[in-house]
């Protein structure tokens, strides 16, 4: 698998890093290096083989689908580079 | 009482409980050797403020005959951690200013047993590194000096914990470990690490970096102390529930220097090629101490171990590319500046691009690519596929009758900063060579100093353990400990 700068530029869109055109050659040229070496797993047999979903063999615990917490509207925007009157605020997205 | 900032966990708790010492003088003697280390780069965040308030607190219950363990011992927190009030950067320029609303639970516990938080520890970027030269706070150096004077890497990504310990500026620090993040940067300090069974820690409020893989652990002086600062750390937790409902056993008592009969595995697949004869001769002297402590060596067979790398270098860049999406500029942490008529999707480009640092955007975009329309069976599936049997490999030797596996923590000892500088990203991966197995399997590991090598750098070997076995493990660790006696400390030039 060989990856093109025109696949780079689409992972990097994907990803939502912007990425100049100048850097495409030297990022793709990065991403062939580490998925040649992720290639090795194409020599495993894996028939038969469950994938894992989860590393100890136990069963998630499952809790009341209930109210816990809240009001505390200032604390959660506290962090926020921008908000305004009790929300998030960000660029006008139209569609 | 002096030096006091030399003492172990287990020597200031006697201490303390005898009125010899009290928190205050030790945190107040751990304060000025902060102080006098900024040429460590390890702390990064100080909090003076918050630990003489703690301290008094801690004598005060010390006093009343209510003191836990942990109660009045000066810690530093890795900047991963989430600390109420106090920058949690995780060494990103994309959490600049961040101070959280909340505490993470592991620190809550630590807190809640008395430790005393001195600051926030240097790292890698997001825990992505090997050699804490991806920090948006500069590089953490190692207090070990090479031939010629050269400077250290302290080892990545709790870098700055390693330093922070093995340079008594605290009497222990916490870590995390996904890949090698505990024990590999303990091998370069000649400290102790332990990363814990997957689950035993909480992981709520850890900055997320791989989330089946990440587990935070103590990195200490002695395995002793390793197993009093895991036992405040560990716990059941509702808000992960990943966290295991277990009972937390004593595992100080589990440490009683007897290992006869026990077996201890020697995996042939470590002997990997081109090991460094020093490597090869610190291993044999494990092998050599356990047996005179009166344990059976059997050879053993991992036959995925050469996959492990490759396995994780899928599944962590792929579970980083999802938790990282938070970082969006919205919520916390940076934004970048807007020009005209730039919409959200450009805030969002710009802001991540400002904010992730090299190391960090590649992985976020591996791990978008293996995650791919196209690709996701073709990688992601198929690493989860041999992460099953890596961890297959494992449980047949557990059930072979093995007690522990005894391995090399890491290929070598620390390397120079910058000397990696122009190597291709996967010569730095294969640092983790010998710890990532542990993470993809979910089993308890830890790094104890056991050896100098030809330049006087301390060198680590690596025990395994079986799952939740961490008792079992510390002891066979302390056996080690016992064994090697090592002793060097590096000399102080900060």
């Amino acid at each position: 698998m060989s990856i093109d700068e025109g696949t780079a530029a689409k992972v990097a869109k994907l990803a939502r890093i912007k990425v100049e055109p100048d850097e495409l050659p030297a990022l793709a040229a990065e991403f062939n290096n580490i998925l040649g070496f992720i290639e090795q797993l194409g020599e495993v047999d894996v028939t038969g083989v469950e994938p894992m979903v989860s590393v100890t063999p136990m069963r998630l615990k499952r809790r009341q689908d209930g109210v816990t917490d809240g009001n505390m509207q200032e604390r959660i925007l506290a962090n926020a580079p921008d908000a305004r009157e009790g929300f998030f605020a960000v660029p006008k997205v139209v569609e | 009482m002096g030096e006091l900032t030399k003492l172990t966990i287990a020597g200031a708790r006697d201490a303390l409980r005898k009125g010899e010492t009290s928190s205050a003088e030790l945190t107040e003697a751990c304060l000025s050797a902060i102080g006098e280390a900024g040429a460590l780069n390890a702390f990064v965040h100080h909090t003076p403020e918050i630990a003489r308030a703690q301290a008094e607190k801690a004598d005060a219950r010390i006093k009343a005959g209510d003191a836990p363990a942990m109660c009045g011992i000066p810690l530093g927190i890795k900047d991963l951690f989430c600390t109420r009030g106090v920058p949690s950067q995780a060494a990103s320029r994309i959490l600049e200013g961040f101070t959280p609303e909340y505490e993470s639970t592991v620190t809550s516990k630590l807190f809640e047993a008395g430790s005393v938080m001195l600051g926030k520890l240097n790292m890698d970027e997001f825990a992505m590194g090997s050699s804490n030269e991806t920090s948006v706070y500069g590089n953490a150096v190692n207090p070990w000096k090479g031939a010629d004077g050269k400077s250290l890497t302290p080892g990545g990504s709790s870098g700055g914990s390693a330093a922070a310990v093995a340079a008594d500026l605290c009497l222990a620090a916490t870590g995390t470990d996904t890949g090698g993040s505990i024990r590999q940067p303990a091998a370069f300090t000649g400290t102790t690490g332990l990363k814990p069974t997957y689950g035993r820690c909480s992981r709520w409020g850890i900055v997320a970096f791989a989330s089946s893989l990440d587990q935070a652990g103590p990195m200490t002086k002695t395995v002793r102390d390793a197993a009093i600062m895991l036992g405040a750390m560990a716990g059941h937790d509702p808000k992960d529930s990943t966290s295991a409902d277990l009972a937390v056993p004593d595992f100080e008592a589990a440490i009683t220097g007897d290992i006869r009969g026990q077996k201890i595995g020697i995996p042939r697949e470590y002997r990997v090629d081109g090991m460094r004869d020093e490597v090869a001769r610190l291993w044999d002297d494990g092998v050599a101490m356990l047996k005179d402590a009166g344990a059976e060596i059997v050879d053993i067979s991992l036959p995925h171990t050469k996959y492990a790398l490759p396995t994780y270098y899928v599944i962590a860049p792929a579970e980083a590319s999802s938790n990282l999406a938070r970082y969006d500029g919205v919520r916390y942490g940076h934004r970048a500046k807007l020009g005209q008529g730039d919409g959200i999707t450009e805030m969002y480009e710009k802001t991540r691009a400002e904010g992730f640092g090299p190391e960090v955007q590649r992985r976020i975009m591996i791990g978008t690519y293996v995650l791919s329309a196209g690709f996701y069976d073709a990688y992601y599936n198929k690493a989860r596929k041999v992460r099953t049997l890596i961890k297959r490999d494992f449980e047949q030797a557990f059930a072979a009758g093995i007690d522990a596996i005894l391995t090399p923590a890491t290929p070598t000892s620390a390397f120079g900063l910058g000397e990696m500088a122009e190597a291709d990203p996967v010569q730095m991966y294969l640092n983790d060579v010998f710890t990532v197995t542990v993470n993809l399997a979910g089993l308890p590991g830890i790094a104890v100093p056991t050896g100098l090598d030809a330049s006087g750098l301390p060198m680590g070997l690596q025990l395994i353990g079986k799952p939740w076995e961490e008792g079992a493990l510390l002891n066979q660790a302390q056996v080690l400990e016992t064994a090697a006696g090592f002793a060097a400390k590096p000399e102080k030039w900060w």
